[in-house]
């Protein structure tokens, strides 16, 4: 929409420069999203690749384009989605909850921190990236099992008699992806802490303002942009997350992952899966695009000051 | 019998800074502050920056704890208090506005920590924004207003709670020079109208001197001199004063000679004796500064008597400043000695201002020079 206006005030060579990002998202996510949506009006077939082609050139030059709404219409009727996509919402809320909660106050104090140790404590927020994240999924399946690293030493000192179920169930679902995705909400809440003027909390002091209402009145409205990124940057990615669910979640798990797995491989129903797909993307677009919105108006925000 | 302890307790200090000591660390920033401050004074603290003069305002503010020393307000130990407790409030240098909150919003932010009634509250703010000619801009947001508007809004914010003393950290240091200039006067006639016992802390000796009705310099963690405008200017009492507020030529040199009607100071700079008509309270032999400002140095081309307050030089340098020139006359000693002649003196003598290069004679009265002892 402003992109053309946007492209116009800027120089030739710099066109250039931002066309490459364009390019990029075009080619490796609108052109792909384009594929999946294609395939999601196809029907199941045995063949290869295992769904029917759209349009088909026949006899006389008429081209017939066939578009099967079958798998739309099955996920309306089959409340089963609508369960998986509001328990896949409704975990990812929590996550980015749990993730707020807990990342706030150690943004908090990093940003506070003088700058000497501050990249230290930054350095391990972002320490577990050195690592893959499978591996990490798989640690936490070694530390919380029934003979797994915590139930052993509960039992070894006697703590406990019989393992603690802290495995294949909602504790260590959430507690591997509020794990995983916390340091998304740690980095731009962080970003926004820091650059906090603090001479806007004497200032609230002094005009009579205790530190609890100091922190509810300037800091946390002021953090509100680090929030709101912070919180999607969690929220978008836990939607669709299927690795953590699948090994570490329990039996009764409803994630959307776990079904696109399921239709793709196990049924090797293509069409379903991309129709499932699809309707995810359509789900996320709202959060992203409130996201967008917001980023936009922040930046004119900025170029008016 | 009530009128009577009214009246002792109104001849008090209003606020009253007792041997006020600030230390981090090894360094100390305020070293022994001792400062009394009547009802509605306008108090400049005046100093080159890192003399102190922020953190003693930090202190009163509660922002800073004081290492040792009492702070009395109104009859009130608030040294221990803190800054959301005390009666005080203070508008910082930068401002400080609140970014996400509206111009009112702002002004009402410390009436709403006094739980004030919602009506009240509105007529109060309504009061300040009339109070500083911004009630146009109640809706506005801090960064769509300039920065003269902004600094209206935080004296306006500092105000709305009626504090028993208001706190200015270098309040115009944030605006360009024209507009400081304007903004003075406007200020102090606000504060006038509020009547509101205020300390101002700046590094600007004009706006200081514009503005207090007191002004304390300080160097190096202490005050060095507290009085008027005109005081601290006509009667520096020590080096640092003197040089700081104006300009000043600065002899050193033994006293010879100390009548109660005159001293002489043997300046060897000068390359003669200073003269004074008034007599000093200290031994003979002593060495004393005697400080001489530029306005009281008369320059003269023809040879003035020869004696004592006069000397031979050369100019070294003009300085144009359009109703006055400053004349930098070399002495035979090398010393440079600042003269500030006014365009007309040459005019009325019907003579040739000196140019470069020029022999001039420099010469006061025996009653302008000061003598400082440190």
């Amino acid at each position: 929409m402003n992109i053309q206006r946007l492209f116009k005030r800027l120089k030739p060579g710099r066109g250039a420069v931002i066309s490459i990002p364009y390019f990029w998202l075009l080619l490796f996510f609108l052109v792909p999203f384009f594929i999946v949506l294609k395939i999601s009006f196809a029907e199941q077939d045995l063949a290869i690749p295992p769904f029917t082609s759209l349009m088909n050139l026949e006899e006389g030059g008429l081209l017939h384009l066939t578009l099967n709404l079958g798998n739309f219409d099955f996920i309306l009727s089959d409340d089963f989605y609508a369960k998986t996509y509001l328990s896949s919402l409704q975990t990812a809320l929590f996550t980015t909850l749990m993730c707020l909660l807990l990342g706030y106050p150690i943004a908090y104090a990093i940003a506070r921190t003088d700058p000497a140790r501050r990249n230290v404590l930054l350095m391990l927020v972002m320490l577990p990236f050195w690592t893959s994240f499978l591996l990490r999924v798989y640690a936490w399946m070694g530390l919380l099992n029934e003979n797994g690293l915590i139930n052993s030493f509960l039992l070894g000192i006697g703590l406990i008699d019989e393992p603690l179920q802290l495995f294949h169930n909602d504790f260590s679902l959430y507690l591997v992806m509020v794990y995983a995705y916390l340091p998304f909400m740690i980095l731009p809440l962080f970003s926004h802490l820091v650059k906090m003027d603090g001479r806007l909390l004497e200032a609230a002091s002094d005009l009579g303002a205790g530190p609890i209402k100091a922190f509810f009145t300037i800091t946390l409205p002021l953090s509100k942009n680090g929030i709101i990124a912070g919180s999607m940057m969690v929220f978008i990615p836990a939607v669709g997350e299927f690795v953590i669910p699948e090994l570490v979640g329990g039996p009764d798990t409803l994630m959307i992952g776990k079904v696109l797995w399921n239709e793709f491989f196990d049924n090797n129903n293509w069409p379903m899966a991309a129709a499932v797909a699809t309707v995810m993307v359509l789900l996320l677009i709202v959060p992203i695009a409130f996201l967008h919105r917001f980023e936009t108006r922040q930046l004119e925000g900025k170029g008016n000051e | 019998m009530v009128d009577a302890a009214k009246q002792s307790a109104s001849e008090k200090p209003y606020l009253s800074i007792a041997n006020i000591v600030k230390k981090f660390g090894d360094t100390t920033a305020v070293d022994g502050v001792t400062l009394d401050i009547q009802r509605k004074e306008i108090f400049a603290l005046l100093g080159s920056s890192g003399c102190g003069k922020s953190t003693l305002l930090r202190m009163l503010a509660g922002m800073e704890r004081p290492s040792s020393g009492q702070i009395i307000l109104d009859g009130q130990d608030i040294t221990k208090l803190a800054p959301y407790d005390r009666p005080i409030n203070m508008m910082f240098q930068s401002y400080a506005l609140f970014p996400h909150m509206s111009v009112a919003d702002n002004i009402a932010f410390g009436l709403k920590q006094d739980k004030m009634p919602k009506g009240e509250i509105d007529a109060r703010v309504a009061e300040m924004l009339d109070l500083v000619q911004m009630r146009k801009y109640a809706n506005r947001k801090p960064y769509q207003l300039s920065g003269g508007q902004q600094q209206r809004v935080a004296l306006a914010r500092s105000l709305a709670k009626r504090p028993k003393l208001l706190l200015l950290d270098e309040p115009l240091g944030a605006l360009d020079k024209k507009l400081r200039q304007q903004t003075q006067l406007e200020l102090v006639n606000t504060l006038e109208s509020v009547g509101v016992t205020c300390i101002m802390v700046t590094h600007d000796q004009e706006e200081a001197m514009t503005m207090a009705t007191r002004i304390g310099i300080m160097s190096e963690g202490q005050l060095l001199q507290v009085g008027t405008p005109a005081e601290i200017y006509d009667y520096p009492n020590c080096r640092f004063t003197a040089e700081f507020i104006g300009d000043t030529n600065l002899f050193t040199g033994p006293v010879v000679v100390d009548e109660p009607d005159r001293v002489e100071i043997e300046a060897a700079e000068l390359g003669g004796r200073i003269w004074i008509d008034h007599g000093i309270t200290g031994p003979k032999g002593m060495q004393v500064w005697a400080s001489i400002r530029p306005e009281d140095v008369r320059v003269d081309r023809d040879p003035v008597a020869a004696g004592p307050n006069a000397a031979k030089g050369s100019v070294a340098e003009i300085a144009y400043f359009g109703s006055y020139s400053v004349y930098h006359v070399k002495l035979g000693s090398g010393k440079v000695l600042k003269a500030m002649v006014p365009v007309n003196r040459w005019h009325e003598a019907n003579l040739e201002p000196p140019t470069w290069g020029d022999q001039v004679y420099v010469s006061w009265r025996a009653d302008m020079p000061v003598v400082l002892t440190r």
